[in-house]
């Protein structure tokens, strides 16, 4: 059996302890690591071998649970998903962009699970009946209209992507809005009306000015920019029929 | 143990050199400029053109020369660039299911300029181009 490349990696991690730090500050790792590792990988390693400190979230380690979201060379990724054969010289990582560093490469995610809160995340039936009833029945057509929708592992990338979050940080920002999309295009829903209230404002979709970032970063070929393209048009829709046709209501 | 997450602002006026497709994005942006002055170019045309012929002939005189050319030709690429960055974004504002499948999205874009070759083919001929 042949064996596994190695390669040096040098790694220049942004560090930033609450207790002592009032500033973060980049420290350099080198690290031996096999060809195929990813970046998760040579950051696991460092922490087993040269520095305990280094703190960073991961689970899964295969770009499903969505929780080791890092700015790597600039670029919004997966750290299980960036592979070190992509990268050439000193690799830099830095927490996710926009959003306040807790602690080394661990940000606050709490804006992001608040904004996802306030879109009602979850089906709102039209008609609720009863259990003995039976379930609320879909189509694989009906299905097919928000599925890729519902990929989103709320990973947040599309949040450090968007320029639009940073600097108008009140925007209720894509995967949110994309969720709200999810729900509002599903026949077992009804609740599209309450869910305007935050969509259809100007911390809503109207922030959004289609850099398209959100959709270029998605590692989960979700596609926010699509979904945030089509609530404006349907809440275009709704502005046009209320305020322009007689006797027309939202 | 107290939480005191450290902020980092992004930088209000120079984000968009911190990756390419910002950059791309801003150019598309600019674009708009260069589409809104050629707009009033044509307001100012219509105005001269109301003001008899003496004051159209002069129009027509300042758009024959070399720095109003040049403007036109900026013009010109500006808005091809703003038209086809916005037919390419159509199939992700548009998308058509038909049963449990999605028309590509190659097909909504191409719809649409085919539907500006058509257009433009007509203002032409209704300008007496051919």
């Amino acid at each position: 059996m042949t064996p596994l490349k190695e390669r040096l990696v040098q790694l220049e991690v942004l560090r930033y302890n609450p207790d002592t730090d009032t500033e973060a500050h980049f420290q350099r790792y080198e690290v031996m690591c096999q060809e195929e590792w990813v970046v998760l990988d040579a950051l696991n390693k460092v922490k087993a071998d040269i520095d305990p400190t280094l703190n960073y979230r991961w689970s899964c380690h295969m770009a499903v649970c969505g929780s080791c979201g890092m700015m790597i060379n600039g670029e919004p990724k997966l750290s299980c998903h960036a592979f070190l054969r992509s990268y050439e010289g000193v690799i830099r990582v830095e927490p996710l962009a926009h959003f306040p560093i807790e602690r080394d490469l661990v940000t606050a995610p709490d804006d992001f699970m608040e904004k996802l809160k306030r879109v009602k995340p979850y089906v709102i039936p039209k008609e609720k009946k009863p259990i003995s009833e039976g379930e609320y029945k879909q189509t694989p057509a009906q299905l097919m209209k928000f599925r890729q929708y519902s990929m989103c592992i709320n990973c947040m990338l599309c949040y450090a992507a968007c320029p639009e979050y940073g600097l108008e940080p009140e925007f209720i920002g894509p995967a949110a809005l994309t969720m709200a999309h999810r729900y509002n295009l599903d026949s077992r829903d009804g609740g599209r009306k309450e869910r305007q209230e935050v969509v259809a404002t100007h911390e809503g979709v109207w922030t959004c000015t289609f850099v398209g970032a959100c959709s270029e970063v998605c590692p989960a070929h979700v596609d926010p920019a699509g979904a945030l393209q089509q609530l404006k048009i349907t809440s275009s829709i709704d502005w046009i029929v209320e305020h322009l046709i007689p006797g027309g209501k939202s | 143990m107290s939480r005191r997450p450290l902020v980092r602002e992004c930088p209000p006026t120079t984000w968009y050199f911190r990756q390419p497709r910002y950059l791309r994005y801003m150019s598309r942006e600019i674009t708009s400029i260069f589409v809104g002055a050629y707009c009033v170019l044509l307001v100012v045309g219509l105005q001269r053109l109301a003001a008899g012929p003496a004051a159209w002939e002069g129009f027509l005189q300042a758009l024959r020369t070399p720095a109003s050319i040049m403007f036109q030709f900026l013009a010109l690429v500006a808005a091809v660039y703003h038209a086809a960055t916005w037919f390419n974004a159509t199939q992700k504002a548009m998308p058509v299911q038909i049963g449990e499948d999605f028309v590509p999205g190659s097909v909504i874009s191409g719809a649409h300029y085919v539907a500006w070759a058509v257009l433009s083919l007509a203002i032409l001929y209704l300008a007496g181009v051919f």
